[in-house]
C-alpha cells in the first residue's frame, strides 16, 4: 500500500500470525503490511474472524507475530513484552480491575511506571476530569454504569499517555445512544490527546463516523486502506463494497482503459465511465459497482432500465428496488425532500441513470 | 381483606417456618454429632482420673492445670509444663510451615491447571485427586520409604558421590513436614482452583498492558482477586496440620511429638482422660484464635469481589 509522506507510528511488516501446528495451522493473519500515522484515528475494520482482533493484539504485545516486523517510531517492538510497550489498550470487556476503585485503576499504569505519588495523584485528576469522572474517583468498578465503566478504561489507558491507544470494539457493549455519545467522545479525547488511536470495529457506520483512515479486512488479509471516502466511493474488492453500505452491482465490459479511468459497457449496451480500482488487470471484463444514491431513477430512458419491485419509505429517504431486465436487480437510494411526492410505484418501469462519477471497476 | 403486604408478609413467615422445619433433622444431627461429643469432652477435662484410665466423677482443675504446669513428684513445687509448651509450638510451626509450604507449591500449580484448556483441566484434577484413594497410612509409609537412610534420596546421593553417609531425614521435623505437604497438597491445590478458575484472565491481560511485570500482576492482580481461595485452601491445610497424628507417629518417630500425639498418649498409656479432654479443648482453643487473626487479617476490604 502506497503512503503519503509523514511520521509513521506504527509500521506492520509483512506480518503472519498462525495459530496452531501441523495440519490443525490456522493463519489468522497472512503476510499483513500497514503503517499508521501519528496523531491518526486509525480503524481496522471487518467482520469477526477477519484478524483484526489478532492485529491489534500483536500491536499490544499478547500475542507475537510467527513472522514480520512491527515498528513503533522506527524501533521493532514484535519480540518486547506487552509491559515493555508504549501501548495500552482499551479493551472490549473493559477488564477494569474489581478489587481497586475508579481512581486506582486510572492510577495503577503510573504506579506500575514507578511515578512518584503525587504525580500519579495529578494525574489520575486530570484523566477523571478529562472524562468527566470526578465525582466517582472512590466508586468501586462494580458500582458504576457501563458507560462510566468505558469512561475509566479510557482514562486508565491514557493515563500513562501511550504512544499509541488501541481501542478493541470498546464500544459494542454499549446501548445505541450512548454509543453514539461516545464516538464523539472519542473523538474528542483522540483530539485533545494528540495520541494515535488504533480502533477495532465490525461496525461500518462506526468505522464511517471516526475514522482517518480505515483498513478493511477479511480472513487475514488488509483489503483496502483508505479515507472513509476512499472505502466508501471507490472501493477496491467486492468484499469491501459488499461490506461497506449497499452496493449495486454490475458485469460490464472493459472499452478502454486510461490509468484510473475507464470506459465500460454494461449488458444493456449503455457505455459509463468508471473509477478503476488500484491493482485492477483487464482481462476485458469486469464488475462495476455502484452505490445506491449514486444513480437515479428516471420515468424515462436511463443507463439501464427495469421495473419497480418494492419502494421502501426510510424517513431520511427512500428506497426504490428495481428489478433490471437482465434479471439481476439494483437498488436506487432517493432523498425524501418535504412534500414530495412518492415518484414511483411498485410495478412501474423506470430507467437508471449512472451519473459519470459513480461507477468504480473492482480490481476481483 | 389483607392487603396485598400483609399476604406477602404471611408468605414470607410461611417461608421461614418451612426453612428451619426442613433443615431440623440437619440441625439435629449437627447438633448431636458435633456439640454433644464436644461437651462431653468438656465435662472430662474437669473430672479426676481413675486408675486405669477413665474418669472418677470428681469436680477437679487437674487436668487443665497440668496442660501448662507440672508439679515437680519430689517436692510439690510447679513449674512450666516445657514439654507440652516444646510440642504445641511445634504443632504450631510445623502446621503453619506445611500450610505456607503447600501454598507455594499449590499456587503455580491451581494457576498452571486453571490456564489449561477445559478439557485437559479435568483431567489435571483427576491426577490431583488420584492419591485420595490410598489409605493415609500406606501413603504415610511411602514417604518414609522415600527420605529413610537406606531410602531412594540418600541411596541416589551417596552413589553419586554427593554425601558420604546417609543424611538423617527420617524421624525430625523435617520428615514430618515433608509428609504433611505431601498428603495435604491437594487440600491447597482444589480451593485454589475453584478461585482462580473464576479469575479473569483479561484482566491479567490488562495488567501487563498497563505496565505491570510479571511479579507485579502476580502481587497486584491476580493474588487479590483469588484470595478467598487461598484463605479456604489454608483453612483446609492448617486445621488438619495441627490435629495431624499419623504423620508424626510414622514420620517422627515418637520423639518427635505433635499435638494428637500427645493427646492420644493422654488417653493410651498416660491413663489421664482429664487431661486428654483439657488437651483437645485447647488445640481447639488454638486453632480457633489462629483462625479468627488470619481470617480477619486477611480478608480486607479488597477480597470483596464478585
Amino acid at each position: 500500500m502506497p503512503d503519503t509522506p509523514g511520521k509513521n507510528a506504527i509500521e506492520v511488516r509483512g506480518v503472519r500470525k498462525v495459530f496452531g501446528a501441523g495440519e490443525a495451522q490456522v493463519a489468522a493473519l497472512d503476510t499483513v503490511s500497514v503503517s499508521i500515522r501519528e496523531n491518526e484515528f486509525f480503524t481496522l475494520l471487518g467482520p469477526s474472524g477477519c484478524g483484526k482482533t489478532t492485529l491489534l493484539r500483536l500491536i499490544a504485545g499478547f500475542d507475537f507475530p510467527s513472522e514480520g516486523e512491527i515498528m513503533l517510531y522506527g524501533q521493532d517492538i514484535a519480540p518486547l513484552p506487552p509491559f515493555k510497550r508504549p501501548v495500552n489498550t482499551v479493551f472490549q470487556s473493559y477488564a477494569l480491575f474489581p478489587h481497586m476503585t475508579v481512581a486506582q485503576n486510572i492510577g495503577f499504569g503510573l504506579e506500575m511506571l514507578g511515578k512518584p505519588r503525587a504525580e500519579i495523584d495529578a494525574r489520575v485528576a486530570e484523566m477523571l476530569k478529562l472524562v468527566r469522572m470526578e465525582k466517582l474517583a472512590k466508586r468501586r468498578t462494580s458500582q458504576i454504569s457501563g458507560g462510566q465503566q468505558q469512561r475509566v478504561a479510557l482514562a486508565r489507558a491514557l493515563a500513562p499517555q501511550p504512544k499509541v491507544l488501541l481501542l478493541d470494539e470498546p464500544l459494542s457493549a454499549l446501548d445505541y445512544k450512548l454509543r453514539k455519545e461516545m464516538q464523539i467522545e472519542l473523538k474528542r479525547l483522540q483530539h485533545e490527546t494528540g495520541i494515535t488511536f488504533i480502533f477495532v470495529t465490525h461496525d461500518q457506520e462506526e468505522a464511517l463516523t471516526m475514522s482517518d483512515r480505515i483498513a478493511v479486512m477479511s480472513a487475514g488479509r488488509i483489503l483496502q486502506v483508505g479515507s472513509p471516502r476512499d472505502i466508501y466511493d471507490r472501493p477496491a474488492e467486492r468484499f469491501v463494497a459488499d461490506f461497506i453500505g449497499e452496493t449495486n452491482f454490475l458485469d460490464a465490459k472493459i472499452d478502454s482503459l486510461d490509468g484510473a479511468k475507464a470506459k465500460v459497457t454494461l449488458k444493456s449496451g449503455a457505455t459509463i465511465a468508471a473509477t478503476v480500482a488500484e491493482g485492477f488487470k483487464p482481462d476485458g471484463d469486469a464488475t462495476v459497482v455502484i452505490r445506491p444514491e449514486h444513480a437515479k431513477a428516471v420515468k424515462g430512458q436511463g443507463d439501464i432500465s427495469g421495473i419497480v419491485e418494492t419502494v421502501v419509505y426510510f424517513g431520511t429517504d427512500t428506497h426504490v428496488h428495481i428489478r433490471l431486465d437482465d434479471g439481476e436487480t439494483f437498488t436506487v437510494r432517493q432523498q425524501n425532500a418535504r412534500g414530495a411526492v412518492a415518484a414511483f410505484e411498485r410495478g412501474d418501469r423506470v430507467g437508471i441513470v449512472i451519473g459519470d462519477d459513480a461507477a468504480q471497476i473492482l480490481r476481483d | 381483606m389483607a392487603t396485598a403486604a400483609e399476604i406477602e408478609k404471611q408468605a414470607e413467615q410461611r417461608e421461614i417456618r418451612n426453612r428451619w422445619f426442613l433443615s431440623a433433622p440437619a440441625l439435629l444431627i449437627i447438633f448431636l454429632a458435633a456439640s454433644g461429643p464436644l461437651v462431653i469432652v468438656l465435662i472430662y477435662s474437669f473430672l479426676t482420673p481413675g486408675p486405669y484410665g477413665d474418669v472418677v466423677w470428681k469436680f477437679s482443675t487437674d487436668g487443665w492445670m497440668s496442660v501448662f504446669l507440672e508439679r515437680d513428684i519430689f517436692d510439690d513445687t510447679l513449674s512450666f509444663a516445657s514439654a507440652h509448651i516444646t510440642i504445641f509450638w511445634r504443632s504450631l510451626k510445623l502446621a503453619l510451615m506445611a500450610t505456607v509450604a503447600t501454598l507455594i507449591f499449590g499456587f503455580p500449580t491451581a494457576y498452571f491447571i486453571a490456564t489449561r484448556s477445559e478439557r485437559t483441566r479435568d483431567i489435571w484434577l483427576f491426577l490431583i485427586t488420584i492419591p485420595f484413594w490410598t489409605n493415609l497410612l500406606i501413603r504415610t509409609f511411602a514417604v518414609l520409604q522415600v527420605i529413610r537412610n537406606e531410602g531412594i534420596i540418600n541411596t541416589a546421593l551417596i552413589n553419586l558421590g554427593i554425601v558420604n553417609q546417609p543424611i538423617q531425614m527420617l524421624y525430625t521435623d523435617f520428615a514430618i513436614m515433608v509428609g504433611m505437604v505431601y498428603v495435604y497438597l491437594p487440600l491447597m491445590v482444589l480451593p485454589l482452583y475453584a478461585s482462580m478458575e473464576k479469575l479473569d484472565f483479561r484482566l491479567v491481560e490488562a495488567g501487563y498492558d498497563l505496565y505491570a511485570s510479571r511479579w507485579q500482576v502476580l502481587r497486584r492482580i491476580i493474588f487479590p482477586l483469588v484470595r478467598p481461595g487461598v484463605i479456604a485452601g489454608s483453612i483446609l491445610v492448617f486445621i488438619p496440620a495441627i490435629g495431624a497424628y499419623v504423620t508424626p507417629s510414622v514420620l517422627g518417630g515418637g520423639k518427635n511429638m505433635m499435638f494428637a500425639n500427645l493427646i492420644e498418649l493422654q488417653f493410651g498409656q498416660g491413663r489421664n482422660w482429664p487431661l486428654g479432654a483439657a488437651l483437645s479443648i485447647t488445640v481447639m482453643a488454638i486453632v480457633m484464635v489462629a483462625l479468627l487473626v488470619y481470617v480477619r487479617n486477611t480478608s480486607g476490604s479488597e477480597t470483596r469481589h464478585g
